[in-house]
């Protein structure tokens, strides 16, 4: 089988970006029962940004990539401060639309400011790899896997260990007991906005890594980390994380396996299997692999 | 020279999107004291209660008139989070644990607007004093506990925040009588040990008896009658009419 390996690893690294795009969509998620449609906008951004600084400003891609992380985690903070919130308590359909809004003014600003064509992120890799027995591994997946755990741990160890983490999660289970013992929670809904561009962002410019690019368009992978954030439950970063990477394997594995032995079923058959795995998964857990179900104690 | 009140209500009208829930409420907690507010389903307790701590925003009201003076400052309509850090700290109905956090999370929760590890430190200590159950069952889920221990969790959750003024909102609601019993003594024992006022909301007599000296009858909106809580209790009609079946 000398294709399952690499076939594996390119899940696994697609896998890491599903995984990030759906933690951000759940940490709003969790926090504020707000469902963000904004995540892919805020992706491409962030990857737009940091390409921009490397390749025109001709910053260190290191220095690029922090910075770019930052920015964008502040643009979704300031939405949040300035638009969001004065939609928290209206019908859900109108915070949608607003999420909805900031996507398609991200996704009308981004070819005005940086040009239609596709460009490269600046990363330090670019399609260097390195071989172990007969396979080859593109140090850009490896590093994409590598920062996606970073960013899972590190995000594990804030909600676990820090005072906003406990308060996040707090304020998930029970906002008006959060209130309560003076869990401010406008800076919560803020702060995880903030989370959710800064994933974003790092997803971003793993995915315009090589042999991908940095284009207008690339946002739209969320759509496909959608079955990867209900398979795994909405409310739970867990769900997400395991979400993420199965989604990304089976695509993968789909992408690979399918055109031989089933070609009947097409060529983009890969971009639809995603999605039944989501519908079959929820025929037997309506509520994703980790979601919760509603609060029906007394 | 008399002690100004802890809390002091003047003439407070709360409304819930423009329906009038209680109107007139005057009132008055002293220094280490403890006030009860007695009074049937829907007369408007735990309205005021929220009115006191900052929650009216989030259930969608708002004191319309009056006044809600804590320490002898105008705090109407300020938001809980700064109620909370001025020492006003309240257990809300039901508890409302934080289910699937462990106990010593809820704790730690409750510390949530404090700086110094010491006190807060000193809080926990206090509260597994008065509640040894929970030590035991620091590292469980709250939502997996009983009532009566998810309660001592929400009371424990409150004191962590250093209060100077705890608010409690039917905190005997569905417990069996010993257990009301037992944290009916670990409120009698804070307020010996640290000095703290308390405003009560109670529908049975067990609690109100136990912890509080002095209280208001309330119904429909309106206080109609205050005086000593024993005073009070001993009233038939009282009973009748502000302690329902319950008593
Ligand atoms: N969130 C709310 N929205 C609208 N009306 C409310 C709300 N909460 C309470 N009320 C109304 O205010 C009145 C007092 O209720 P409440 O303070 O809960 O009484 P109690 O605690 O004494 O049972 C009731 O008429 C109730 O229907
Ligand atoms: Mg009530």
């Amino acid at each position: 089988m000398s294709t399952f390996v690499p076939l594996l690893f390119a899940g696994v690294a697609l896998g890491a970006i599903y995984a990030l795009i759906a933690l951000g969509f759940t940490v709003v998620y969790r926090a504020s029962r707000v469902i963000n449609f904004a995540q892919g906008g805020l992706l491409a951004l962030g990857a737009f940004v940091t390409s921009w600084m490397v390749l025109d400003e001709h910053l260190p891609f290191w220095a690029a990539f922090v910075c770019g992380t930052l920015l964008t985690g502040l643009l979704g903070l300031a939405f949040q401060l300035w638009v969001v919130r004065f939609a928290i308590g209206r019908p859900e359909f109108t915070i949608v639309m607003l999420t909805l809004g900031l996507a398609s003014v991200i996704g009308g600003v981004l070819p005005t400011l940086f040009g239609n064509n596709p460009r490269s992120n600046g990363d330090v890799w670019g399609a260097s790899s390195v071989h172990v027995g007969s396979y080859q591994f593109f140090w850009v997946q490896i590093w994409t896997i590598i920062a996606a755990i970073v960013v899972l741990l590190v995000y594990g160890a804030f909600t676990r260990f820090t005072k906003y983490g406990l308060a996040m999660r707090g304020t998930a289970l029970d906002p008006e007991a959060a209130t309560a013992v003076g869990i401010p929670l406008r800076r919560v809904y803020a702060t995880t906005w903030f989370i959710a561009a800064v994933v974003a962002c790092i997803g971003g410019v793993f995915l315009g890594g090589y042999p991908s690019t940095v284009n207008p368009t690339m946002g739209n992978i969320a759509l496909l980390a959608f079955p990867a954030i209900i398979l795994g439950g909405l409310d739970s970063p867990t769900g997400a994380i395991v979400g993420g990477f199965s989604i990304g394997v089976v695509q993968e594995m789909v992408q690979g396996y399918q055109p031989q032995h089933a070609a009947w079923l097409g060529n983009d058959f890969y971009l639809i299997a995603p999605y039944l795995v989501m519908i079959l998964v929820l025929l037997v857990r309506p509520y994703g692999l980790f979601g919760s179900r509603p609060a029906e104690r007394l | 020279m008399t002690e100004e009140p802890v809390l002091e209500l003047r003439s407070v009208r709360v409304v819930y999107g423009g329906v009038l829930a209680v109107d007139d409420i005057s009132l008055a907690v002293e220094p280490g004291h403890a006030v009860c507010l007695l009074g049937p389903n829907g007369a408007g307790k735990t309205t005021i209660l929220r009115a006191v701590s900052g929650l009216l925003g989030f259930h969608g009201g708002r004191v319309v008139a009056g006044n809600v003076r804590y320490r002898g400052r105008d705090v109407t309509g300020a938001a809980a989070d700064r109620l909370v850090r001025l020492g006003i700290c309240q257990v809300l109905e039901r508890r409302h644990v934080f289910a699937d956090l462990t106990v010593a999370d809820n704790l730690r929760a409750g510390a949530f607007a404090r700086r110094d590890r010491r006190a807060v430190a000193g809080s926990q200590d206090m509260v597994l004093d008065l509640f040894p159950v929970l030590r035991e069952r620091l590292r469980q889920q709250a939502g997996l506990l009983s009532g009566g221990e998810q309660q001592m969790v929400a009371i424990g959750r409150a004191l962590m925040g250093g209060p100077e003024l705890l608010l409690l909102d039917e905190p005997s609601l569905g417990l069996a009588p010993l257990v009301v019993a037992d944290i009916a003594e670990a409120l009698r024992e804070v307020r010996t040990r640290t000095g703290l006022s308390v405003l009560l909301v109670e529908q049975s007599s067990a609690m109100a008896g136990a912890v509080t000296e002095r209280s208001y009858l309330l119904e429909s909106g309106r206080i109609r009658a205050g005086g000593q809580t024993a005073d009070l209790l001993a009233d038939d009609q009282v009973r009748s009419v502000y302690l329902g079946a319950s008593a």
